[in-house]
């Protein structure tokens, strides 16, 4: 329970950074605490206490101990490169931005119209 | 064991965020996000799945280059004479709702299962005959090519866009005359 | 980003790049096998690539990868996990496994399964790889283009 916890303290430690900052850096990096934070949450829902990696040895074909739940894992794996692409794009607007206006705050970016 | 440490990597991960977050130099922020996300890889080490450590490792690696690029790159002075009106009222509400946000998840905790015992309604099936039916040793990966191959191809299907995406923004436009003739890739 | 790094740093290159290729490739291949698969070994190998960028310049890279290498064979692996997908139709359905299951822990062995981690493989490392090159080629103007700064 306090590992859920935990794992939604990160969540909302990202989210400040998304509502509240004004450097648009600052905001991608909250983008980025919360992907971690929704993927140690999937992680942590899949644990099985005592159990394995979900790879069938030789040896546990006769006798298969208890595997943790290899279907959240699957669903994280596609979700942290889909998380890298994410950066890529949000770098390059940030990138796009700087170059347009000059500055990466976005109280300035907002008031400037052009 | 695994419970200690885990709580340990855990507390280390949110102090470091809150440090990635506050901090106002950029540079110090975007190691502290590296810290948070190496800690994630040895948590997925810890919770029994080095498919996701590996990719994790990794993937931290490319994103540490690519907000370092942004980062170096830019002489921005407007930061520092920003104006301050609302900032207080702002930093407030943020962590009112981050509190609310919180004591609304701890509610709704106590219907998950309780840590170490998954459901695993659907996963019986994977686990028991995963190894018969696609002869793959590797469940995670029986399980995301060939039981859900539909979210292989909808994840496919997304990165492509995203990348395509990323290359449209930064086409042409933005290069000088003396690159024009020998670019590497679109 | 045209001229690389010094000599020090190209010889290491040199010498390192063969084994992070074939991690990677050992990673992909053997995904149904071992921890890893398409996803890991993508990565792996999108980041040799972005070392080769780093310390030989992008010419140099451009005389391995070709022109417009990088969108080509990320077109490619998406291509090929499509026809993967479309094949499993002569069984009756889409996505159905249609090759033939060979035995268990070999290479050729557990059906579509290992050439969708291919696929998925070359898709990945191309598509990281192109986000890096341009991100290499774009030169900011050293002051911005609009006229009204504050």
């Amino acid at each position: 329970m306090i590992y859920y916890l935990l794992a939604a303290g990160l969540l909302a430690v990202g989210m400040y950074a998304v509502l509240v900052k004004r450097n648009l850096i600052k905001i991608v990096m909250g983008m980025l605490i919360i992907e971690y934070a929704v993927n140690l949450m999937l992680i942590l829902v899949a644990y099985r206490t005592g159990g394995q990696a979900p790879i069938v040895t030789e040896q546990m074909r006769v006798s298969p101990g208890p595997f943790v739940d290899p279907l959240p894992q699957a669903l994280i794996l596609t979700s942290i490169v889909i998380g890298l692409a994410l950066v890529a794009l949000m770098v390059t607007l940030c990138l796009r931005l700087y170059q347009r206006y000059g500055t990466l705050d976005t109280s300035h970016i907002r008031r400037l119209k052009g | 064991m695994v419970e200690g440490l885990l709580f340990a990597i855990l507390v280390f991960m949110v102090l470091g965020s809150i440090i990635a977050v506050e901090t106002r130099d950029l540079l110090s922020s975007v190691i502290a996000v590296g810290a948070v996300g190496f800690g994630l890889a040895v948590v997925f080490l810890i919770l029994a799945a080095p498919d996701l450590a590996i990719v994790q490792v990794v993937v931290e690696v490319l994103t540490l280059i690519m907000l370092l690029r942004v980062v170096v790159s830019r002489k921005d002075e407007t930061l520092a004479h920003s104006l301050r009106r609302g900032a207080a009222f702002a930093a407030v509400a943020g962590v009112a709702f981050c509190t609310i946000f919180l004591v609304y998840g701890w509610v709704c905790f106590q219907d998950l299962p309780a840590f170490g015992e998954p459901l695993m309604r659907v996963s019986h099936r994977y686990i028991e005959q995963g190894l018969a039916e696609v002869n793959a040793p590797n469940l995670v990966t029986a399980v995301l090519l060939d039981y859900r191959a539909y979210d292989t191809l909808g994840e496919a299907t997304v990165i492509f866009t995203a990348i395509v995406g990323a290359l449209a923004i930064l086409r042409r436009k933005g290069r000088t005359t003396d690159e024009r003739g020998d670019d590497a890739d679109r | 980003m045209n001229a690389g790094m010094t000599l020090i740093v190209k010889t290491t290159a040199r010498l390192v790049l063969t084994f992070i290729m074939v991690f990677a490739a050992a990673l992909a291949l053997y995904g149904h096998v071992t921890p890893g698969g398409g996803f890991a070994g993508g990565a792996v190998a999108a980041c040799g690539l972005i070392l080769m960028l780093l310390a030989f310049g992008r010419l140099e890279t451009a005389k391995v990868v070709g022109k417009q290498g990088a969108s080509t064979w990320e077109c490619v692996g998406a291509l090929g996990f499509l026809v993967i997908a479309l094949v499993g139709y002569t069984a009756g359905m889409f996505f159905t496994n249609v090759l033939p299951e060979g035995e268990t822990f070999r290479l050729l062995s557990a059906g579509t399964v290992l050439w969708s981690n291919v696929a998925i493989f070359v898709k990945i490392t191309a598509g990281l790889f192109a986000v890096y090159a341009v991100l290499a080629a774009f030169r900011m103007a050293e002051e911005p283009t609009q006229e009204e700064r504050p």
